[in-house]
């Protein structure tokens, strides 16, 4: 079922924390809402369910307005980051408590369980208290609490903040197997960008309760609006260089690199100007030759790290097949492919 | 879940001996334990005048369990009314102080800085001084001289200490429990009922517990609210045998004194777990 935000506002007291936000998810869509902690990604998931009233703008599933539905009577099922699993509860009773309060018979409710645990492969820990469970058993747990009622809509609150590392890579396509499964439409909550571009059909991405940039992950990865979404996504993340415009190039320091931009045609010499570069658009490959020395140097099995101090100061990321010939302290003559930087004015838009 | 006793009492020996701090307590406690076997004796035995050591076997002083004294309420009688006003209390406290708690620590209602801060000057102001008023209240609208007045204004005063025990405890419970709750589809009613309620179930025993023992040994109100042969309690009772003087009997005084005991030493020995774990802190897992 659809979900659409319109001009949804939400302060507390005095403070705002987000502001005319629109936002269409789609039908069986899994949409990511990214952001630093703090930018209201809760909050907003907070309003989808019901739980904090918008301050003003409305809120509809399909075409049903549910502003002013209490979170009851909204058919929304939701992943809370800490789980909140009912401690006093079995895992059984806990998945089947949805249904208990709508008064659901107990046989119907044991079979309903049964089939849920089975699908998130829990089965066999029905008997069992939350506080018996391990980090990722308690995930599934909530899981198939949000899911048994066949909600329209699911909404999961940093659902793998909690796990820890190969966890989380197991739960990441759990979820999304879910999510295709059963066909519904989800909102995704997380400050991770791995979590976003792997598991989501498209990302929101969120700055000081603001929506940037809606993209699909990779759209967003080659093409992002702003600065902050350029450092946002990618890991190791983009590495900037401040230079100036001049003669429609981007030039940096004194008599530094020059790189001729199609990006800079009609701006004006003397611009403020800021380079993204991404880790992987710098190294053997690429037609602009820099010269740095290299300062730091870390293998990731697969791929060599290296970050390169360039005359005037700034450092450039790059990632390459690893190779033992470089070390700290080498000079290097790495090649920069320009058509694949980006370019931001002073205030962090794209040029 | 009956891990923690255990590890407190291994932890002991396992840095240093018991056995001195046994005996310091033991020494310490000597006088008081001498003091209640003595009590318990002297019911139980005739001594001569000036002399300290018993010098016949008695149940005289018992007798008051099965015939009742010209001029005194039956002991059963007594007995039964006694655990009616601590049960009601325990009951009207209970009921209340979980509701009124959980309204002060979640709901936002209006007025509720002036509730909470009304919670804690009725918990501090000295409710005897209160109580020639109530007296008169009481005998205003015809509940003087009844259990029901009695009950009702015990448990009013004993309320604010519980409302704001339970207001802490429910503050402890993580919001997001709630949150899950309501989103499932359950009430507000229901979500206090069946997901909040249960987390503080420890701090609602010990509550119950103490609200009871409070109302078993309350002597005051009842003296002077409900003194009639009829609503008397144990303590107004035992009270009653010494505040006569032309025929007071100390031994029949220390039975009844034994007998007032009993119950509350059994609730102690049934409850000990719960009282235990109010002062750790209430909920776990
Ligand atoms: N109940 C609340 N009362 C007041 N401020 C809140 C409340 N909930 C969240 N906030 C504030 O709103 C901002 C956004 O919070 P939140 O949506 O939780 O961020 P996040 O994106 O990390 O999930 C934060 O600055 C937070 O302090
Ligand atoms: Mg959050």
């Amino acid at each position: 079922m659809r979900i659409l935000l319109d001009k949804f506002s939400k302060s507390f007291g005095s403070t705002r924390i987000i502001e005319d936000m629109d936002l269409e998810v789609g039908s069986g869509e899994m949409l990511a809402l990214l952001g630093p902690s703090g930018c209201g990604k809760s909050t907003t998931l907070f309003a989808v369910c019901g739980i904090h009233r918008p301050t003003s703008g409305r809120i509809l599933f399909g075409d049903r307005d549910v502003t002013h539905l209490p979170s009851q009577e909204r058919n929304v099922g939701v992943v809370f980051q800490s789980y909140a699993l009912y401690p006093h509860m079995t895992v059984e009773e806990n998945i089947g408590f949805p249904l208990m309060v709508k008064r659901v018979a107990a046989a119907d409710i044991k079979k309903q369980v049964a089939d849920i645990a089975a699908l998130v492969h829990i089965g066999d820990l029905l008997g069992r208290r939350p506080a018996q469970l391990s980090g990722g058993q308690q995930q599934r747990v909530a899981l198939a609490r949000a899911l048994i009622r066949r909600p329209d809509v699911l909404l999961l609150d940093e659902p793998l903040a909690n796990l820890d590392a190969k966890l989380r890579l197991d739960m990441r396509s759990e979820i999304r197997r879910l999510q295709k499964e059963t066909g519904i439409t989800a909102i995704l909550v997380t400050h991770d960008q791995v979590e976003a571009m792997s598991m989501c059909d498209r990302i929101a991405i969120m700055k000081s309760g603001e929506i940037v940039q809606i993209a699909t992950p990779s759209d967003m990865y080659k093409d992002p609006r702003t600065s902050f979404v350029a450092s946002f996504l990618g890991n190791p993340p983009i590495s900037f260089l401040k230079g100036r415009a001049q003669q429609g190039a981007f030039v940096l320091g004194e008599n530094g690199l020059r790189l001729p931009l199609a990006a800079l045609s009609g701006i004006a010499d003397g611009t403020a100007l800021s380079l993204g570069v991404r880790p992987e658009h710098f190294g053997t490959a690429g037609g602009v030759p820099v010269e740095g020395r290299v300062v730091f140097a870390e293998t990731q099995g697969r791929e060599n790290l290296y970050d390169v101090v360039l005359p005037d100061g700034s450092v450039l990321r790059s990632i390459q097949p690893v190779r033992d010939d470089v070390k700290p302290g080498d000079s290097v003559r790495w090649n920069l492919d320009s058509a694949s930087t980006f370019v931001f004015a002073a205030d962090g838009q794209r040029l | 879940m009956a891990e923690k006793p255990q590890i407190s009492s291994n932890t002991t020996s396992a840095n240093f001996s018991s056995l001195p701090v046994i005996l310091l307590l033991g020494l310490f406690s000597l006088p008081l334990l001498v003091m209640y076997a003595y009590l318990f004796v002297d019911t139980i035995s005739d001594t001569e005048v000036g002399s300290l050591i018993p010098n016949e076997f008695t149940l005289r002083h018992w007798s008051f369990l099965w015939e009742t004294k010209t001029g005194k309420p039956n002991i059963w009688l007594v007995t039964l009314n006694t655990f009616i006003f601590a049960s009601c209390i325990t009951g009207v406290i209970l009921t209340v102080s979980s509701m009124a708690g959980y309204v002060l620590s979640r709901l936002n209602v209006p007025a509720r800085g002036f509730f909470l801060a009304g919670v804690m000057v009725l918990h501090a102001f000295p409710s005897v001084t209160l109580i020639i008023a109530i007296f008169i209240v009481l005998q205003w609208i015809g509940l003087y001289n009844s259990l029901i007045g009695v009950i009702l204004v015990k448990a009013a005063v004993e309320l604010p200490l519980g409302i704001w025990l339970m207001k802490g405890f429910y503050d402890t419970v993580p919001w997001e429990i709630e949150m899950a709750g309501t989103v499932d589809g359950a009430s507000r009613f229901t979500v206090w009922r069946r997901l909040v309620l249960p987390q503080i179930k420890p701090a609602v025993m010990a509550l119950g517990l103490f609200s009871f023992l409070t109302g078993w040994s309350e002597f005051i109100m009842p003296q002077v609210l409900a003194p009639g042969a009829k609503v008397q309690v144990l303590s107004v009772y035992l009270a009653s045998l010494i505040i006569d003087d032309n025929n007071f009997d100390f031994g029949t005084f220390k039975a009844v004194g034994v007998f007032y005991v009993v119950p509350v030493l059994i609730l102690y020995v049934f409850f000990q777990k719960h009282l235990m774990n109010i002062y750790g802190g209430g909920t776990k897992g």
